[in-house]
């Protein structure tokens, strides 16, 4: 045994120190309920929020990223103060009144819609993950980020609730050389993508709501894109404008940024499905086993090309793995749970997880990517396995590319 | 292949993109025309410039431009300031280990820099720039970057016809790049 540093777990064996008393809780009223109140977390939850990145700081927090708290995420769904930001010039705080947001371009008739006609419609709801294509681009070859909130929180799941986008589309007739669509923001950013129509009709929603309730203002209040399983920045926030042409814009946000490095000095560009991965979010990084014995090894699974099929969780540093049980539901283009039972014996360890999706692909090493991409410089589209070192000591930290 | 319970009794489609039948179409959009939403129409197709006003602007006016709009946070001569880093810079870098991504080295089309000054520029006042200022200061960014002349004026005509040097960087997404095995016993 290493040290005995940390007890053994789970024997009943000494009596407990002191008897127990009955809280202060059980004897005396609580809070009344208030005539009208949203409510909050615990007191005692003040530890979990997003926070920015620790590893890259940007001079300002216009243009800036906060990061969900995986490590504190139960099941599948974020709470809606918990989904990580991405913006590129701040917040803004729209008016669903005065709101409008226009169809136009290679269409039959342009048209308008208030916030009251969107919510007129047909709803769909549908669960989906949301994940930026930057997320982990601090740690792809060493360790940068001490959490699993740092180097994998730019993900959530969401259930979003809107409109079909094709419901909108077909009602201003898309006239038959339209073949891209463009989608711009209200924000001080306007930013803009092109997404080809096919992906527009088939499952992309105009959504005004998330999580039971209505969009969060970070997080595109009054009306947003949601473009299932596709990197984060193209279900564009703040929606004013829909334009379809026949060809795409090529805007800086599609040549000079979310393009990925490629080998002889290339770019890869429209790379916009979020391949499947994983993560192993308990334990992990930064945080200690306080004993040995069973442990349920929990994470989180997704891809964008469809539903997760299954995940590996290996235990020696990807030498022999097990199948992880995928806990229901397993839904399309949505974060997948996934657990393990594991009995920590207090020696090293390595933990890792792999997932499969439903089209066979399984979640590559950072050595696989390399062998196709150039990891240099400001990299994206990061899906690669992750490594957690376990100590004699039970703390847990980030070995990526060291594992 | 149709879906079946487990006694056998046909389940019929479903999934993420069933939508209730319904009579009638909703249609509540309301007619608008193209001149009503002009202000928002601020798109510029970037390999073509297709969308690009009228208006003109010279290397030397959007200097002055940038140095009182600019200059606070991109610094001088577009080299680095307070908040962004240098735009200036990196043509050629791309082959190397350090790319230094720039609005000279990155962009494929000068359209792009009219498109995205327009939309985005300055931060703290995006869209309040005139297409004049907007050309000006496409065209000094050009010549900070060498790829315009001190005497270049920037229109609708000669913005897309000035050549990028990474016009051809781009591959289209070719993914998935990756053939993991899923190996389960002593797979190193």
């Amino acid at each position: 045994m290493a040290g005995g540093a940390v007890a053994a777990g789970g024997a009943a064996s000494a009596a407990i120190a002191a008897p127990l008393a009955i809280s202060p809780t059980a004897t005396a009223m609580g809070r009344p309920i208030d005539a009208s109140v949203y409510g909050l977390p615990s007191k005692y939850e003040s530890h979990v929020a997003r926070r920015r990145t620790d590893v890259f700081k940007n001079r300002q927090n216009w243009s800036d990223w906060s990061m969900t708290p995986l490590q504190h995420q139960p099941g599948i769904v974020t709470p809606n103060g918990l989904v990580f930001e991405r913006h590129h010039a701040g917040t803004p705080d729209i008016d669903p009144k005065t709101h409008r947001l226009v169809i136009h371009g290679m269409v039959r008739q342009p048209l308008q819609f208030t916030m009251d006609d969107l919510m007129r419609y047909p709803s769909v709801s549908r669960f989906h993950f949301h994940e930026c294509s930057g997320n982990g681009l601090t740690d792809w070859l060493k360790p940068a980020s001490t959490t699993v909130q740092q180097t994998h929180g730019l993900l959530s799941g969401v259930l979003w609730t809107g409109v079909a986008a094709s419901t909108l589309m077909e009602e201003a007739g898309i006239d038959s050389r339209g073949k891209w669509v463009l989608f711009e923001g209200a924000d001080g950013s306007a930013h803009t993508r092109s997404v080809p129509i096919e992906k527009v009709l088939d499952d992309t929603l105009i959504v005004y709501a998330m999580n039971g309730e209505a969009l969060r203002p970070e997080n595109g209040y009054p009306v947003r894109v949601v473009i299932p399983g596709w990197e984060g920045n193209v279900s564009v926030k703040w929606l004013r404008r829909i334009k379809v042409a026949d060809q795409p814009w090529h805007f800086r946000s599609e040549t000079a940024r979310y393009t990925d490095p490629m080998p002889e000095g290339k770019w890869r560009q429209f790379s916009m499905v979020m391949e499947c991965k994983s993560v192993i979010t308990s334990p992990s990084g930064g945080e200690q086993l306080k004993a040995r014995g069973f442990h349920e090894v929990r994470g989180l699974a997704w891809s964008g090309a469809g539903k997760i099929r299954a995940v590996d969780v290996s235990f020696d540093g990807g030498r022999n793995w097990r199948e992880a049980m995928l806990e229901e539901p397993v839904m399309d283009k949505c974060l997948t749970r996934f657990k393990i039972g594991w009995n920590w014996e207090g020696g090293p360890a390595v933990l890792m997880s792999r997932a499969v999706d439903s089209t066979g692909y399984v979640q590559p090493t950072v050595d696989d990517l390399r062998k196709t991409r150039a990891i240099v410089g400001f990299v994206q589209h990061h899906n690669a396995i992750q490594p957690w070192t376990i100590n004699a000591n039970g703390e847990v930290r980030n070995a990526i590319g060291q594992a | 292949m149709a879906a079946k319970s487990a006694i056998g009794i046909p389940l019929g489609s479903s999934g993420p993109h069933a939508v209730q039948p319904l009579p009638d179409k909703p249609r509540f959009g309301q007619p608008v025309s193209e001149s009503d939403l002009a202000a928002w129409n601020i798109d510029i197709r970037a390999p073509d410039g297709l969308g690009l006003p009228a208006g003109r602007g010279s290397v030397a006016e959007g200097k002055r431009i940038y140095d009182q709009k600019c200059l606070a946070c991109h610094g001088a001569d577009a080299k680095g300031g307070s908040v962004y880093g240098t735009m200036v810079g990196g043509i050629g870098s791309f082959t190397t280990k350090a790319r230094v991504v720039t609005p000279g080295s990155m962009y494929p089309y000068a359209p792009i820099f009219f498109d995205y000054i327009r939309r985005a520029m300055p931060m703290d006042k995006p869209q309040t720039l005139t297409a004049n200022e907007t050309y000006a200061l496409s065209a000094y960014l050009l010549n900070l970057n060498g790829l315009v002349p001190a005497d270049a004026v920037m229109d609708q005509n000669s913005l897309p016809k000035v050549q990028m040097p990474n016009r051809n960087g781009f591959v289209l997404d070719d993914r998935p790049d990756a053939r993991a095995v899923r190996c389960m016993t002593n797979c190193k």
